[in-house]
């Protein structure tokens, strides 16, 4: 897997306090590790710090509440995942 | 600083946009009935009062850089230190400044100074949320009493 995908496990790991080997690229952070709103805006904090970048969580979480886009496409890891690359070379471009 | 009240901030003394930073400064007072139980004899601002006076001046200088658009919550206290005690009558210097702005949260760095002295410092995280109805005036009365208004307009 990605080295972003290392990065994203080891930093929900330490600051969810997950055990790393439950962390897959298929592992939903809400429904499968019970992350809750607090802990995952530590991990957004994380990532934002550990890419340089500004994950769009308000966008996100507005999307799902109005059904544009299931839940699935920013919690499932691999999704996430994917994201932050954009994300990243957005903002190298 | 009217500790009972939960008023930890007396003055804005300035807020820099460009740098991200606010100071403000607050006395502690002679007497109140904090003292009395923390503790008996040995009058000391808690610990959590002091953690409450950074995260307040926090949230103004979040409120001040957003334009007064959204609340900021606190939401995680990290690395805090108290490094020297607090009793009555202390003038307090107290500096904030904005180390993340997040997608609806914010990051902050915080001190209190007394005569230049470290009292305390802390990492704050606060949520941003719009604000619930009603209290939006409240803050800007607020602001306005402690002098962030004005320097929220001069900055």
């Amino acid at each position: 897997m990605s080295s972003t995908f290392e990065t994203v496990a080891g930093i929900i790991s330490e600051t969810a306090d997950i055990p790393r080997e439950q962390i897959t690229p298929e592992s939903h952070a809400i429904e499968d590790l019970g992350i809750d709103s607090l802990a995952f805006l530590d991990i957004a904090f994380a990532i934002d710090k550990a890419f340089g970048i500004k994950l769009p969580l308000e966008q996100w979480t507005q999307e799902v509440n109005e059904g544009k886009a299931p839940a699935e496409e920013y919690f499932v890891l691999k999704n996430l995942v994917a994201r932050i690359d954009a994300l990243v070379a957005a903002k190298q471009a | 600083m009217r500790l009972e009240y939960f008023e930890m901030i007396d003055q804005v003394v300035s807020l820099d946009r460009d740098a991200k930073r606010i100071e403000a400064t607050s006395a502690v007072p002679q007497e109140s009935p904090v003292f009395e139980g923390h503790f008996p004899g040995h009058p000391l601002v808690p610990g959590v009062l002091l953690t409450e006076t950074m995260a307040q001046a926090s949230g103004y200088l979040v409120l001040g850089l957003m334009g007064f658009t959204h609340m900021p919550f606190l939401m995680a206290v990290d690395k805090a230190r108290f490094r020297s005690f607090v009793g009555p009558g202390t003038v307090l210097t107290i500096q904030a400044r904005l180390e993340h702005e997040g997608s609806g949260y914010a990051v902050t760095k915080a001190k209190i100074l007394a005569e230049g002295k470290p009292i305390c410092d802390a990492e704050l995280r606060f949520r941003i949320m719009p604000f619930p109805e009603g209290m939006d005036g409240q803050m800007r009365a607020q602001a306005k009493r402690i002098g962030l208004i004005r320097e929220a307009a001069d900055a």
